[in-house]
């Protein structure tokens, strides 16, 4: 029996990040009350004109330029024509012939043999991604359906891929790729909850080996990451099986069905869908300027692996780290802004970002973590704790308290510090030498260690005494008076 | 204080603006007269498809008493102006004399809308049309016939036929109509007064329901060549709400009517001049050309030799883009709903159903057609190429000419009836309007005889783009010399 | 091919499916025959050499303009559903939606 593989393609609809729709000048929102979001364009009234949405257009080109895609000299609007309830027009503007984005990259990394261990990366190639309308919503009853316009408009991006995927956690991935990147990028918020992200999966199975691609079949509306595994693993178990058997695969739209974790076919006339396609008569052609193009670019974030590369390579730090600073653009952002306050001790500001701030925020109230927007602790000011202990002037030890009061309220820590009496001064010379001699006879093999030459075997002493001092001790002068005692 | 009915009626909405400000007559005045006159005639006429003189006349008190204390909007304040029910206003009907908005009263208004009331005019009614302008005789209206006040057996043209015969029949001093294919220079010719169709991109979209979106504009109906002029100037200019509003500064085109006309070169397509033009209507373009010519005027022969694609091209792209822009009207959000659905699906199949007229439903299936997976590239992919070739032919054309004469209908107003049952014979009789609009040019469609069936007869000057004040000054200058001045024996 | 006949035929049904419009027996019948005709009239087009001709988007040399992203006061709920044939908790009704609409 011949080995199988899959092929995938990802349609992924992204909702653009802006203040106002896609063509006209209502407010985007979510959880609004119903049908709050409209005007007369909105609600496709007679009469009404669509008017292109700067501010949308430059969140794709953004997208473009993330992942390097072409951006062509011109934009083309054309209208799609079908009738659904949730359609205000029955049309829907979209980029046939001209998309703003012509191919692209999009580095993806899937997981490694641990957490703690890198996993291995791919390029996943981009079709384009063009400009579109958002419909509205339908809610379901019994008897009738109600519909709600206020999404009806929203810009949408659809980001088409090449059939590059082999696998289910190769798809999951590439929208954790891309939903990284243009949440750094302030383009999405790629919520799939809020329907910010939503995706349609095209798998197809060959036999290994085989050039020519097999009939695909489509999911649609695939709405959450679990969503996306789930179809697609079931839907390459599915074609496989098929095959085995010695049967064809039909291309044709599927319906995933999360409760009974299975896919089924949906039927559809396929002569429904003629759509009838020609450039909107209302919205001529753009040319988008070049110079503005050129700022966009000047003004994004490094893309997600590159930094943690350059932070990897040029900082060193581990993995463990990397992967939770920058895999969250606020946390990167975050990191960044202390390391303009204070670069000399990259890798204990990068483990109190990743470590203390991150289980400070998990235990925080409410669920999940508290969001960055509400985190009191300033950068910088952490970036000056930092400085503190390098100085020091503040043990790590100290230092835990005085951050988690630094969390809570947002003060300096020197302020922390003076408030809770903490100081940490050379102790009396006595009493430091005592702590010392009494630390060095507890552990002789140690102490012959840095006298034949191990300075590290020191620092074995220097935790006693710490601990002696109640954590006062300026640990400087603790491994000073340490070396003069074990080498007398 | 005070003047007539009769002479404010039959006077010009110029000169009636000109009474207003010297305070020879009130907007109530005014106002009261045409609705006396609505009331007299458009029962034989049927302009109207509503009217609501309450409103009209709190309209025309407010005006009033702007004037009183001496806060006019403009020196047009207090004038009433009949608009085609395809143009929103706030609180108006907007039925496009369809079923299917039948009940449909606008939410908002549109540019056009809103600088009518902000020079302080007075919607004066909902005139009768062509359902969503599709047709050339008002006959596809689905609420009443308008019949032609000159011979109340002949249709009034189409689709503005409510525009021009409200005109005609002095029941508005003026009008708005729009003009897809010549909706408003075949009406304003089949009933002996002066319609423009503006430059495409002079006057906002914004407001207008679209038929063919590349192809309609507004444009004003009125009796003489300064009331068109002045109400051109009002809904004139650009609007960031319409994409393909023209974003350059325009020139009024009033003024230009202040300064001596000097004449200039008239070109006579020969393609324009063929057979199948009436006898009577042949005559008369001799005779403007005769005129044109005694008042210093150069006439020269041209050819744009495109001219007999424009009738399919026109086809082609105003049923593609109406069967989209129709599409909205499915009986979820605003429109008719019927009461037989089985389901959401069902429901647009049954609302547009019975919601659409005869010819909406040909056109929109036509535009499906011509749209459908393989037919594209062969229809209206290859009619915008042939448009671009029209275009040039004009703009070649100009080079040597400043504006272009020809007929604008080949007869007089057919009979009610006559064409009814032969669509492609009906979408012959724009033969001379369409290609104007393919190529967005201005038209200006004037009354010069009266045929011996007494039915008007008129001609069409075509103007370079933008140069609307040029276009009004040639036809001002043959209106000077040779004024229209029969009237419908309905009115005398 | 189908574009050089004289008197193109129309599948009448599916037009109708396409524009979402009922129509009667009688309809279709006309409606066949009409378009044909006006399709036939339509060939004259074909005749054209359009190679190298530029589709025309707008008659004069424009440009779509771009709005700045900034949102305006939305309108209430009643009036954004002030024409409604059916309305419940400011949502439009609809008549149960089937798949595949």
């Amino acid at each position: 029996m011949p080995e199988y593989e899959a092929v995938i393609g990802l349609e992924v609809h992204v909702q653009l990040k802006t203040e106002s729709k896609m063509f006209t000048d209502a407010p985007t929102g979510f959880g609004e009350p119903p049908n709050s979001l409209t005007n007369a364009v909105v609600m496709g009234l007679p009469g009404t004109l669509p008017v292109l949405n700067k501010g949308a257009i430059e969140q794709a080109i953004r997208f473009g330029l993330v992942f390097g895609s072409e951006i062509p000299e011109m934009f083309q609007w054309d209208r799609k024509n079908y009738f659904y309830p949730d359609s205000p027009k029955n049309y829907q503007l979209t980029q046939l012939d001209a998309p703003c984005c012509m191919g692209g990259e999009v580095e993806i990394e899937l997981a490694g043999p641990s957490r703690n261990q890198m996993g291995e990366h791919l390029v996943i190639h981009l079709d384009h991604a063009h400009l579109e309308e958002d419909v509205g919503k339908l809610t379901h009853f019994t008897k009738d359906s109600l519909v709600d316009y206020n999404r009806a408009g929203t810009p949408l991006l659809e980001i088409v891929t090449k059939p590059d995927l082999h696998s289910a956690d190769q798809a999951v991935a590439l929208l954790q790729s891309i939903r990284m990147h243009l949440t750094a990028a302030g383009v999405s918020d790629c919520d799939m909850e809020k329907g910010q992200m939503r995706c349609d999966a095209n798998v197809s199975v060959r036999p290994k080996g085989q050039k020519s691609l097999n009939p695909r079949t489509e999911m649609k509306n695939l709405n959450s990451i679990t969503g996306v595994k789930n179809a697609i693993t079931y839907e390459i178990k599915r074609q496989t099986k098929v095959y085995e058997k010695g049967g064809r695969v039909t291309q044709e739209t599927r319906r995933w069905d999360a409760d009974a974790g299975r896919t089924s076919s949906m039927r559809s006339k396929e002569e429904a869908h003629d759509y009838r396609y020609f450039p909107d008569p209302d919205l001529l052609p753009v040319h988008f300027p070049r110079d503005r193009i050129e700022e966009l670019a000047a003004d994004l974030p490094e893309r997600v692996f590159d930094r943690q590369r350059r932070y990897q390579d040029t900082i060193g730090l581990p993995y463990t780290v990397t992967s939770v600073i920058c895999y969250d653009h606020e946390l990167a952002r975050y990191f960044e802004e202390g390391m303009a306050e204070y670069d000399a001790n990259p890798k204990a500001l990068a483990n109190y970002v990743a470590n203390e701030l991150q289980r400070e925020r998990s235990q925080a109230e409410g669920d999940g973590y508290l969001p960055m927007s509400q985190v009191k602790l300033d950068a910088t000011a952490l970036a000056r704790m930092v400085k503190l202990i390098d100085e020091g002037k503040l043990t790590k030890q100290l230092a835990r308290e005085v951050f988690i009061d630094m969390f809570a309220t947002g003060n300096e820590a020197q302020a922390v510090m003076d408030e809770k009496g903490i100081k940490v001064e050379v102790q009396d010379a006595g009493e430091l030498e005592q702590w010392c001699r009494e630390a060095v006879a507890a552990n002789e093999v140690a102490a012959q260690q840095v006298r034949d030459g191990n300075d590290k075997a020191v620092n074995s002493f220097i935790g006693p005494v710490m601990r002696a001092s109640k954590g006062k001790a300026n640990p400087q002068q603790v491994r000073e008076v340490l070396l003069k005692v074990i080498h007398g | 204080m005070g003047l007539d009915t009769r002479t404010i009626i039959d006077s010009s909405a110029f000169s009636l603006g000109k009474a207003l400000l010297e305070k020879e007559t009130s907007s109530r005045e005014i106002c009261q007269a045409f609705l006396e006159q609505v009331d007299k005639v458009d029962g034989d006429v049927g302009a109207f498809i509503s009217i609501d003189p309450e409103k009209i006349l709190q309209a025309a008190d407010a005006s009033d008493a702007r004037r009183s204390a001496g806060e006019l909007l403009s020196p047009l304040d207090g004038l009433p102006v009949a608009i085609k029910d395809l143009i929103a206003i706030e609180g108006e009907p907007l039925t496009c004399a369809s079923q299917i908005l039948k009940d449909f009263k606008s939410p908002y208004t549109g540019k056009v809308g809103s600088e009518l009331l902000s020079a302080g005019l007075i919607p004066f009614g909902r005139l009768n049309m062509d359902e969503f302008a599709m047709g050339s005789s008002t006959e596809n209206s689905s609420f009443k016939l308008t019949r032609n006040p000159w011979n109340l057996e002949h249709a009034p043209g189409g689709s503005s036929g409510g525009s021009a015969a409200s005109v005609a029949a002095r029941e508005c001093p003026w009008s708005l109509g729009s003009d897809t294919g010549g909706s408003i220079r075949q009406p304003a010719s089949f009933c002996g007064v002066v319609g423009l169709k503006p430059t495409y991109g002079r006057v906002s979209r914004f407001g207008l329901v679209a038929f063919a979106s590349s192809l309609d504009q507004i444009g004003p109906v009125g009796r003489c060549i300064d009331d068109v002029a002045v109400l051109l100037d009002v809904i004139s200019g650009h609007d960031p709400y319409d994409s393909t509003s023209w974003p350059n500064q325009l020139d009024a085109a009033s003024l230009s009517l202040k300064v001596p006309v000097e004449p200039g070169t008239l070109g006579l397509p020969k393609e324009y001049f063929g057979e199948g033009i009436d006898p009577e209507i042949r005559k008369n373009m001799e005779e403007v050309i005769e005129n044109y010519r005694s008042l210093g005027f150069e006439i020269k022969e041209i050819s744009l030799p495109h001219t007999e694609l424009a009738v399919p091209t026109y086809y082609i792209i105003a049923t593609a883009e109406a069967s989209s822009n129709l599409s909205r009207y499915d009986g979820v959000r605003y429109t008719h709903r019927s009461d037989k659905a089985k389901d959401a699906v069902d429901l647009f199949y049954q609302s547009r159903g019975e919601g659409f007229g005869q010819e909406v439903k040909r056109r929109v299936i036509l535009g499906s057609y011509v749209l459908s997976s393989g037919f594209y590239d062969a229809y209206y992919k290859r009619a915008q190429q042939v448009r671009t070739l029209i275009r040039d032919d004009f703009l070649k054309a100009f080079k040597e000419v400043d504006a272009i004469l020809t007929p604008t209908t080949p007869t007089p107003a057919f009979r009610i009836g006559e064409k009814t049952d032969d669509p492609l014979s009906m979408y012959l009789a724009d033969i001379f309007t369409i290609s104007v609009n393919l190529a967005g040019l201005p038209g200006l469609a004037m009354p010069s005889g009266i045929a011996t069936s007494g039915l008007p007869m008129g001609f069409q000057l075509i103007g370079q783009p933008f140069e609307e004040g040029r276009l009004l000054q040639i036809g001002q200058a043959y209106e000077g010399a040779h004024p229209f001045t029969a009237t419908p024996e309905l009115i005398q | 091919m189908l574009l050089m006949q004289e008197r193109p035929e129309v599948d009448i049904d599916k037009l109708a499916m396409l524009s979402r419009i009922q129509l009667t027996e009688e309809e279709k019948a006309a409606f066949s025959g009409q378009l044909s005709d006006i399709l036939g009239f339509f060939q004259k087009l074909q005749e054209v050499d359009v190679e190298g001709i530029a589709p025309m988007a707008h008659p004069f040399d424009a440009e779509a303009p771009l709005r700045e992203d900034e949102a305006a006061e939305p309108w209430a709920p009643e009036r954004a559903l002030s024409n409604a044939p059916a309305s419940r908790e400011n949502q439009v009704i609809v008549p149960k939606v089937v798949e595949d609409a």
